[in-house]
């Protein structure tokens, strides 16, 4: 279990908790802050308060132990070789899913230059779904594609919430907020969150 | 060892050849003559002082003013290596970070000559150690700054390619290092290029200087190489310094990026 208490960050100031197997669906405005809170729990800006997976507070292991159990997937994943495989410690074993998420088997050769914004987007879920975290912060991960490759992406996620994990899913789509969240958070300007059923 | 001295009067005809300048820039309109008036008066006021100082500091030999003068060098070196950068450290590092890697590489490189191989009696006796403290800095700055600069620069420009890496369990190592090897490529440059077309394409100053002072160009060529070699040394002891140190500053201890610690531009 996610435990998120008082973290603070700029204007945002909030607490959740956050059950293994659960998927909680993010919303608010643009530039309400949703990308923040995501950052903050994954420790990635500084950021006051207390984040605990398990009981564990982040503090106790390194940075980069916690990003591998509370993995934040950014709305515009960055790349930083020059093909698909090599940013992947596993190409091999990432096939099956590059597969399920509609990219064909010879993509790992492929430049990221020729990438479009939905293959990335993809791509760089299949990247960070390989870690097999416990927590996904997902920031907008269907927000550039189309409804089949949405679907796709949401069944993949659907199948790890059932594995266990937990998932915060940040999402302008309010029909998608639904679908996926068992609760939703509402972000409202002041930086506080209100919590509602779908 | 003769050579052929020169008196101030010497200087009026080859003077005239910065008016000549000046001519051209009035007659095409290019509006330098101005700045060029400007940096003429600069170069004859710093050179005669910089002459006299030197008299003074030679005929002083003291430990105390030659370590002043290289004292006020190396924090013209830094200040032109802040100048140099188009993203700027936050608070002490701006100056700090620069001003330490200088010392570190040209002060390193310029004690090991003075203590191996030339040593003068005293070993810091400043009709040596000057010279070849200004010569160190002159290189080294120039790679200290160009690494620095790719380095921001680039932590800028791939700061979604260094966060996704950190997202995803990198440490901040791993994350920057490209980029770590890039700015120190980019230090290291300007050093090589220079050693590959020494001798062909440019004879260096010091080795014509001395050259011109009745020097034996075979003597001349000993001390261009040794100088090179400390240039060498140095450059790559004062950029690895500061790459290394400007990565450590620009990120922290749970291994974030911190562009926030680059000084606001404009």
């Amino acid at each position: 279990m996610l435990t998120v208490s008082g973290l603070k960050r700029l204007h945002i100031f909030v607490s959740f908790d956050l059950q293994d197997g659960e998927c909680v669906a993010l919303q608010g405005p643009s530039g309400v802050g949703k990308t923040l809170l995501l950052r903050s729990i994954a420790d990635l800006d500084p950021n006051e308060g207390t984040v605990r997976l398990d009981g564990t507070l982040r503090e106790a292991m390194p940075a980069p132990a916690w990003r591998k159990r509370v993995t934040y997937l950014a709305a515009e994943p960055g790349w930083w070789s020059d093909t698909v495989q090599e940013h992947f410690t596993a190409w091999g074993d990432a096939l099956p899913l590059v597969a399920r998420l509609g990219l064909p088997d010879d993509c790992g050769a492929w430049s990221i230059q020729r990438l479009s914004t939905g293959e990335r987007l993809r791509l760089g879920l299949a990247r960070a779904l390989m870690l097999r975290s416990r927590v996904l912060l997902l920031d907008e991960p269907t927000s550039a594609l189309d409804p089949a490759a949405a679907a796709a992406v949401e069944g993949v996620i659907a199948e790890r919430i059932s594995d266990g994990a937990s998932v915060l899913w940040s999402t302008h789509d309010d029909a998608q907020a639904r679908r996926v969240g068992s609760r939703i958070l509402a972000m409202r300007p002041d930086g506080s969150i209100e919590e509602s059923l779908p | 060892m003769t050579y052929i001295q020169l008196s101030y009067g010497n200087l009026v005809l080859p003077a005239l050849l910065v008016v000549m300048d000046g001519v051209f820039s009035l007659v095409l309109r290019l509006k330098l003559e101005r700045q060029l008036a400007i940096a003429t008066v600069r170069m004859v006021v710093q050179l005669v002082l910089v002459g006299y100082v030197l008299t003074f500091l030679f005929a002083a030999v003291s430990p105390l003013w030659t370590a002043l003068a290289a004292l006020i060098m190396v924090l013209f070196a830094s200040r032109e290596i802040v100048a140099r950068q188009k993203r700027r450290l936050q608070g002490v590092w701006k100056y700090g970070l620069g001003t330490g890697c200088t010392l570190l590489a040209a002060g390193t490189v310029t004690m090991f000559a003075l203590l191996t191989e030339l040593r003068p009696d005293p070993w810091y006796h400043p009709r040596y150690a000057l010279p070849l403290l200004g010569m160190m800095l002159g290189n080294t700055m120039t790679g200290i700054s160009l690494g620095l600069d790719v380095l921001t620069n680039s932590l800028v420009r791939e700061r979604a390619a260094v966060e996704a890496c950190l997202a995803l369990g990198g440490t901040r190592h791993e994350a920057l290092l490209p980029l770590i090897r890039d700015a120190l490529r980019s230090g290291f440059m300007p050093i090589m290029n220079s050693m590959a077309a020494i001798g062909l394409v440019s004879l260096p100053g010091m080795m014509t200087g001395q050259i011109l002072a009745g020097v034996e160009p075979v003597d001349a060529v000993k001390y261009q190489l040794l100088i090179m070699f400390l240039i060498a040394g140095g450059t790559g002891l004062g950029t690895l310094a500061a790459v290394l140190g400007g990565a450590r500053l620009l990120t922290d201890h749970r291994h974030r990026l911190r562009l926030d610690r680059i000084e606001a531009s404009g």
